[in-house]
């Protein structure tokens, strides 16, 4: 008796985990995808009305703009993200006097949330008041850094804020990922006259390659759920240029009454999520116990 | 960690306060928080408490209210509802039709609020016949404000027709001077366009398009005409709008850089708190063309249980549409009373203007609800309507294409 | 898990070339990461400086230089008196709000991480795997979608709200990253250990307690700055489920930031949104190193 209930003991505890997971990620995934089928509009109703609201979905230039946004959103900050926290992190690496110091100036924009730092990032990006001015009134009068209000550009100004809160993150990863490699190789490697440069192709990158993967979730998740960042820094604007799949599902919710159409786009957004995240799933759970 | 003990046990004592006093209670949600407003709000909390109530606050601001929607949404699904709630046009009747508004009627009557009320400010607190919410202000949407020093310095009068307009803002920008200052933000692309819209469709034009959502009125070369008049008013705007905010704008005609501004009348807030005399420094005139939109503030009471709570609400009900209240708020707001028979001797010369015309065009019946900020549509209808508006003055997108893509819009909102 | 802040360096690159050529890749090397750093606090400058000024010298100059006349009033202002709402109190009272909402959220869903991640890693039943999917899964789920489904739960369970009912919800949707970072540092510890302890009569609770708590100093860390990161940032939440006396402090902030109309105090904006950044800050400057360590220690080796 006592011996089964030691058995189970691993499962009681694990148990109210797995139940709160289940109803609160799993049973509210299935409770907008039933809204998602509804003319819900200020508060949820539960008359099913076919597909309404993914046909309305994909009529909407809006929305497109949004999953445009998203991928060209998505790709650049995840990508820039990596390469800069990497590079920050190699750099950091060459036994620096002052690491700590600019380990923590790299580190600090994690710390804060965009409503934070939103209104000082909007003022930068202004050409009227922010960089533009100042550079031209130190005399260079033909700069110009105007991104945030040009309707084609403004993602990309979207897209410096984001990896300018996230790359220091990135930066700490790796730097933890160059300090666990083995250093006998290395110095193995210093021994036979190998070049810095090939060190770091060959034999330390490679060996980083599980980094980079919790590297890319840690940033595609944040990437997904980037709102407060577009909310703070253009509003979705100019026009909707910068809307993103989070920032739509909430103005649809929250500000416009028509949660019918929000529950459809989260659920877009969530077969988004879906088909990013399990095959990492996959491969992170085959790895560990082969 | 004492702090936080200490913080936790007087949290519990205000808690234990608000539940003893027996007095009428009320938590009020609003997003009236800045200076000016959150004095104005001050003001109705005093009442309320001379009258014997303990008002809690739970103000909520961002986004013109978004954030307290947000909120509001998660308090009614949680069967927590505030009693009072600053809620404005279509949007009370909607939240009626979810069944969770209370009945004023009785205040409303007692009070006689449908002598006082203008009959189409009145009718946007009825639901169904009973009343249902109480009216703040009414805000003047379709302004022209403009810097009258850059006006005479080029010989320019205040615009009556969309052409004048366009003539003295080529001029000025001739002269080298700003014609527009103009936030890029959605709802003030709306702003702009439901004015040109008001003086280009004329008043049963506007009632048509933006209230009826007729099809042909929408796709009429008139409409053409209300796009074209924006990509012209986006030639009059300086480069650096995208994101600002409206009270940059206004003090760019406050300082001289630009000519005019098309704003409701909480501009005029920000053009008295820098010292700013009207007639004298900057002038306010009525955009071209006839009619009167409107922007009306409102209180929508919820259902709450509890007799104190339900004193708390008729209290406040009472005290929203009296006299006193209705004078000094809106002094403090720069819009005027929603009530007639207020005494507006302490106004400005812009409160003047707009009080008669709204009483003059009640008249005639040209006082319009403003879609843009949510008076005349549902959320979902006038946000299709934005979205095309600021896509379109974002863009070089051509006439022909925002129709279309506007009739797509509205059809396609539901 | 030894030796981790020990640099792999690269004297490769800095033995080989001649002293000049040495030195040159020196400068660069500094020059590179001073413009980095230049980047990196350009917002926070900003926002300190703008702190600093007075409303007049604002308005006036330049936002993005030093202030000619440095004044605390916006500090003070937005500590104790600024208006959010008809009460004037500044951000005190919804900072304390913050501290014990977040604390204890914090601590929470550390330690269910903690017993999470010890289960998933070490003693792994059929379905495990699967239940850890399920809950990184969840990690993903955005905010906004949970948002009314929550309420009406929270509702239910007659904490809608209250300062746990907004914990509640914190706690719930920090699972999923806690028991991430604990399994993975867990997977790292040898079975083996597990085993011995098990042949000398040690059980479930008893094996955890005393050997892997003791190494788990730096994945605490890891995990606490996370999610304290995370809850104390919380706006969504923040603003959704909780009610007047309830409400934390990046509300109030954004009460403070975001006014309608009416004149903007933009140093008092800027103050407040220091004092309410200050508590993460000062976790990232103080455990900041602790933070690599932790990292390095085993959690991101996936």
């Amino acid at each position: 008796m006592t011996a089964w209930l030691e058995r189970q003991i691993p499962k009681m505890v694990l148990a109210p985990s797995f139940v709160a997971v289940l109803i609160f990620v799993y049973g509210f995934i299935g409770w907008t995808a039933w809204v998602s089928l509804t003319r819900s509009r200020l508060l949820p109703k539960y008359d099913l009305h076919g597909f309404i609201q993914y046909k309305r979905l994909l009529a909407s230039p809006r929305w497109d703009t949004a999953m445009d946004n998203l991928f060209v959103f998505g790709a650049l900050f995840i990508g820039i993200s990596m390469l800069l926290g990497l590079l920050l992190a190699i750099l950091l690496d060459q036994k620096i006097r002052v690491e700590g110091v600019l380990r923590t100036i790299y580190l600090y924009p994690m710390a804060l949330s965009m409503i934070v730092t939103g209104t000082a990032w909007k003022w930068i990006m202004n050409p009227g008041l922010g960089l533009e001015a100042m550079v031209r009134s130190w005399g260079f009068e033909s700069f110009s850094f105007a991104w945030v209000i040009d309707p084609k550009m403004a993602i990309y100004a979207v897209v410096i804020a984001g990896v300018w809160q996230a790359s220091g993150f990135v930066m700490a990863l790796f730097l933890a990922g160059l300090r666990s490699v083995d250093g006998e190789i290395i110095k193995a490697a210093q021994v036979d006259g190998i070049p810095g440069w090939r060190i770091y192709s060959a034999i330390i990158l490679p060996s980083m390659a599980p980094i980079f993967l919790s590297a890319f979730i840690v940033l595609a998740h944040l990437a997904i759920k980037s709102f407060d960042l577009v909310i703070a820094l253009t509003g979705g604007g100019p026009g909707y240029a910068t809307d993103l799949p989070a920032t739509y599902m909430y103005a649809m919710a929250f500000s416009r009454g028509d949660i019918g159409q929000a529950a459809s786009s989260a659920m877009v957004m969530m077969a988004v999520v879906f088909a990013i995240v399990v095959p990492y799933l996959y491969s992170e759970l085959r790895a560990k116990h082969d | 960690m004492r702090n936080s003990v200490f913080a936790a046990t007087s949290t519990l004592a205000l808690l234990a306060a608000v539940s003893v006093s027996a007095g009428p209670q009320a938590e009020v949600l609003h997003w009236w928080t800045s200076g000016g407003e959150a004095k104005s709000v001050a003001v109705l909390q005093e009442e309320f408490a001379a009258n014997g109530g303990t008002w809690t606050d739970m103000p909520v601001a961002g986004g013109g209210g978004d954030a307290a929607m947000t909120a509001l949404r998660a308090r009614v699904l949680s069967g927590n509802a505030p009693a009072a709630v600053q809620l404005k046009g279509p949007a009370i009747q909607e939240w009626f039709d979810e069944g969770v508004l209370a009945d004023i009627s009785s205040v409303a009557e007692a009070e006689g609020w449908d002598k006082v009320l203008p009959a189409s400010i009145a009718a946007h607190m009825k639901c169904e016949g009973s009343w249902c919410a109480a009216p703040v202000n009414v805000h003047r949407v379709d302004w022209l404000w403009a810097n009258a020093e850059i006006l005479s310095a080029n010989d320019i009068e205040m615009p009556t027709s969309w052409a004048e307009f366009n003539a003295a803002a080529d001029k000025l920008q001739a002269a080298g001077v700003i014609p527009l200052a103009h936030g890029g933000q959605a709802w003030q692309d709306a702003t702009v366009f439901e004015v040109v819209a008001l003086g280009i469709l004329g008043v049963e034009g506007f009632h048509k398009a933006f209230v009826e959502l007729d099809p042909a009125t929408l796709t009429s070369d008139k409409m053409h005409a209300v796009f074209d008049q924006m990509r012209k008013m986006r030639g009059y705007v300086d480069s650096n709008f995208p994101g600002r905010d409206w009270n940059l704008a206004t003090s760019m005609v406050m300082n001289g850089e630009a000519a005019f501004q098309i704003m409701g009348d909480w501009a005029k807030g920000e053009f008295l708190a820098a010292g700013k005399v009207p007639g004298e420094d900057f002038l306010c005139a009525s955009a071209p063309g006839n009619g009167f939109l409107y922007n009306v503030d409102s209180f929508a009471m919820f259902d709450v249980d509890g007799a104190e709570k339900q004193d708390g609400q008729a209290l406040l009900a009472k005290l929203i549409v009296g006299q006193n209240f209705q004078k000094v708020f809106n002094l403090n707001k720069g819009s005027i009373p929603a009530r007639v028979d207020v005494n507006m001797a302490e106004f400005d010369s812009c409160a003047h203007l707009s009080a008669a015309e709204m009483t003059s065009s009640s008249k005639e019946g040209s006082l319009l609800p403003s879609y843009a900020h949510g008076m005349a549509l549902r959320g979902a209808q006038s946000g299709a309507i934005t979205d095309v508006v600021t896509a379109h003055f974002n863009s070089d997108m051509s006439s022909d294409e925002a129709v279309t893509m506007l009739e797509n819009a509205v059809r396609n909102s539901l | 898990m030894t030796d981790f802040i020990s640099s792999t360096g690269l004297p490769a690159a800095s033995r080989a070339p001649s002293r000049p050529a040495q030195i040159a890749l020196r400068w660069l090397l500094f020059t590179l990461l001073g413009v980095f750093a230049l980047f990196y606090l350009m917002p926070l400058f900003v926002m300190v400086t703008t702190s600093l000024k007075s409303l007049e010298e604002i308005r006036t100059g330049s936002l993005v230089a030093f202030p000619r006349e440095i004044t605390f009033e916006a500090w003070r202002t937005a500590w104790s008196g600024a208006c959010t709402g008809i009460q004037c109190e500044g951000l005190r009272p919804y900072f304390w709000n913050s501290v014990i909402l977040a604390v204890p959220a914090v601590l929470i869903s550390t330690f269910l991480g903690a017993a999470n991640g010890y289960v998933i890693a070490q003693w792994n039943f059929r379905g495990a795997n699967l239940i850890f999917s399920a809950m990184l899964f969840g990690c993903f789920i955005p905010f906004q979608v949970v948002l009314l489904p929550m309420a009406r739960m929270l509702g239910l369970m007659g904490i809608a709200g209250t300062i746990p009912g907004l914990m509640f919800a914190h706690v719930i949707y920090g699972i999923g990253f806690t028991t991430l970072f604990f399994r993975n540092f867990y997977v790292t510890v040898p079975g083996d250990l597990v085993k011995a302890a098990k042949v000398d009569g040690a059980g479930f609770f008893r094996i955890f307690w005393s050997i892997f708590l003791p190494l788990s100093l730096p994945i605490f860390v890891v995990t606490v700055i996370w999610q304290f990161t995370q809850i104390w940032n919380d706006f969504l939440f923040g603003v959704s489920f909780s009610q007047a006396g309830t409400q934390p402090v990046t509300v109030a902030l954004n009460n403070i930031v975001n006014s309608t109309t009416g004149v903007k105090e933009y140093n008092v904006d800027m103050a407040a949104a220091i004092i309410a950044a200050l508590p993460t800050l000062l976790v990232y400057v103080v455990a900041g190193k602790y933070f690599i360590r932790g990292l390095t220690a085993g959690s991101v080796k996936g």
